[in-house]
């Protein structure tokens, strides 16, 4: 690490920012929750919460260190270096302190995992996606973490291969968690098949109110995501917060034109959706377009992952909430479009501008070979991981179970009890009124 | 005693309910129901996905009445919840066997 001194102001901006992505992976149980039905809410809202808990302690344990201790080879950070964060106090990065970073870089751990989720709507058994979660994290993500976030001398002396021999761009995560969740939800929707009834019967989401407060929630946390991968608070930071602004913006109307034309309504799901593809695609991008080409990537992911959607019906994966059509198709086009429309005056150089900014081929094919990479990596380990668990301690609910709903099933609670109806029924010694006690009996009149 | 019960459209009911008032009918049941006979349902789009919903909602009433009040019930019901176009329901009566209303202990006609 090389010295800087440490700059309170950015600090604090980092500091915020780290909270701001923490709240988008509660956020996303609000989006990913009202998109099902009202039985499996509460085990779609438990994936993401228990990510937090998983994710959180391996971060602090080993995470950190192999996602940004010294390059082994460009494919791994040296999960000794910092193990249970040695090493880190008294160390900064740029111009803040090492520890605030390793926490801003732990929320974005989080939702990476937490995003997967979304494939495996109703059927997966809890204990299979907490195993699922560590081993993901572990050979998954803090790996592809390393590729395209640890750049060489900014934690250890030597980064990822992504970062510093490809020399793709990505400057929040668009390969490394958008490409990477997008890829894995393929992977496992596959290998865990579809839902009892996928495409037969209809499975529309229970609360659309809880999608647009999601939805609201995850753009408020994006600003984080993105504005905070400047890791100071400067105007490299204002450029990606208002790209961050307007790509999320310009995606949604298209999302809702796209609609229009070809379903005949502008909808809240699709307002919900359009926002969260734009938000993916300018991800990657937020610090080398200008507010005019972030205009226009978040009209390609607008129109891209609204048509993308309808992929899963015609190969049959049952991908429940759109984890493909959104997060790998809005990486995708969020990452090869920085290859089109990154600015020379941001990135640097000619060389490294992109196609339609008077740059040549040349980031463009950086672009496509990091997306390709992390993509075809995440896919194939995925596949692993689930296959080697369905073998194993076995991956689905029993057939029963899913059709009375996993949040029975799995955590033995119900969602929602809007019924003015009481509960029949008593657990005899556990109770404190039986009913032959009439202490508590309130003699109240009520008129017929 | 008759048990007559409507089923009706969602926005026929406060008609109805005034209707019956004011013809010294007062008590009612209301649930809402959802099913199908011979009008059609709906379609909704999620993502681009479009769904057939054939369920309706409709709301029923069950009417606990005297048997000389059953008629002008039924034809009070018919008269207020129609629209004229398909999905306007249906009313149906029954025998009753006995009514006993709980607070008092009355039977039969007293009960309602």
């Amino acid at each position: 690490m090389t010295f800087h001194e440490i700059n309170t102001g950015d600090t604090a901006w980092v500091l915020i920012s780290a909270a701001l992505v923490l709240l988008m992976t509660p956020a996303l149980a609000f989006f990913y929750g009202g998109m099902v039905r009202s039985k499996s809410v509460l085990n779609m809202m438990m994936m993401s919460f228990v990510t937090i808990g998983i994710v959180g302690v391996l971060w602090v344990t080993y995470g950190f260190s192999m996602a940004f201790g010294n390059s082994i080879g460009g494919v791994l950070g040296n999960p000794a270096q910092f193990f249970g964060l040695a090493n880190v106090l008294g160390a900064e990065v740029g111009t803040v302190p090492a520890v605030v970073f390793v926490g801003f870089q732990a929320a974005f751990a989080i939702i990476a995992v937490a995003l997967i989720s979304g494939a495996v709507d109703a059927r997966m058994k809890f204990s299979a996606w907490c195993v699922f979660v560590v081993a993901w994290a572990s050979l998954v993500y803090f790996p592809a973490a390393h590729w395209v976030f640890a750049f060489d001398g900014a934690v250890a002396e030597r980064g990822g291969f992504i970062a510093n021999t490809i020399q793709a761009f990505d400057f929040a995560g668009g390969t490394a968690i958008h490409i990477n969740a997008g890829a894995a939800a393929l992977a496992l929707a596959i290998v865990l098949g579809p839902r009892v009834g996928f495409g037969k019967v209809p499975m529309r989401p229970h609360n659309l109110t809880l999608v647009m407060l999601g939805a609201g929630l995850l753009w408020f946390g994006w600003f984080g995501f993105n504005a905070g991968s400047a890791l100071g608070a400067n105007e490299l930071a204002g450029l990606a917060w208002v790209n961050t602004l307007a790509a999320p913006a310009a995606a949604m109307l298209a999302w809702l034109v796209t609609e229009r034309v070809r379903d005949g309504h502008a909808t809240s799901l699709g307002a919900a959706s359009g926002v969260v593809a734009g938000l993916v695609a300018i991800t990657p991008a937020a610090a080398v377009v200008t507010p005019l080409g972030a205009i226009a990537i978040g009209v390609l992911a607008g129109v891209g992952c609204s048509m993308a959607l309808s992929l899963k019906y015609r190969f049959g994966y049952d991908d429940s909430l759109d984890v493909v059509g959104v997060h790998l198709v809005g990486g995708l086009i969020g990452t090869l479009a920085i290859g089109l429309f990154a600015d020379a005056s941001l990135t640097g150089s000619l060389d490294t501008a992109g196609l339609l900014a008077g740059g040549g081929l040349t980031q463009l094919g950086r672009q496509a070979l990091g997306a390709g990479v992390v993509l075809i990596y995440s896919f194939l380990v995925t596949w692993l991981i689930a296959q080697a668990l369905k073998r194993t301690m076995g991956l689905r609910v029993p057939m029963a179970a899913e059709a009375h709903g996993i949040d029975l099933g799995e955590h033995a609670e119900t969602g929602y009890d809007l019924s003015k109806a009481q509960y029949s029924s008593y657990n005899v010694g556990k109770t404190l009124w039986l009913p032959n006690d009439t202490s508590k009996d309130e003699n109240t009149e009520v008129s017929a | 005693m008759k048990l007559i019960t409507a089923v009706l459209r969602e926005d026929a009911v406060d008609d109805v309910q005034i209707a019956l008032a004011r013809q010294g009918i007062s008590g009612m049941t209301v649930t809402e129901v959802t099913g199908y006979a011979h009008q059609r349902g709906h379609t909704e789009v999620y993502r681009g996905e479009e769904f057939t919903i054939s369920f309706i909602t409709k709301i029923r009433l069950d009417i606990l009445a005297k048997d000389a009040d059953a008629d002008t019930i039924v034809q009070t019901i018919c008269t207020a919840g129609r629209s004229g176009s398909i999905g306007d329901g249906k009313v149906w009566i029954q025998p009753v066997e006995d009514v006993v209303r709980i607070r008092t202990g009355e039977h039969g006609e007293s009960a309602i």
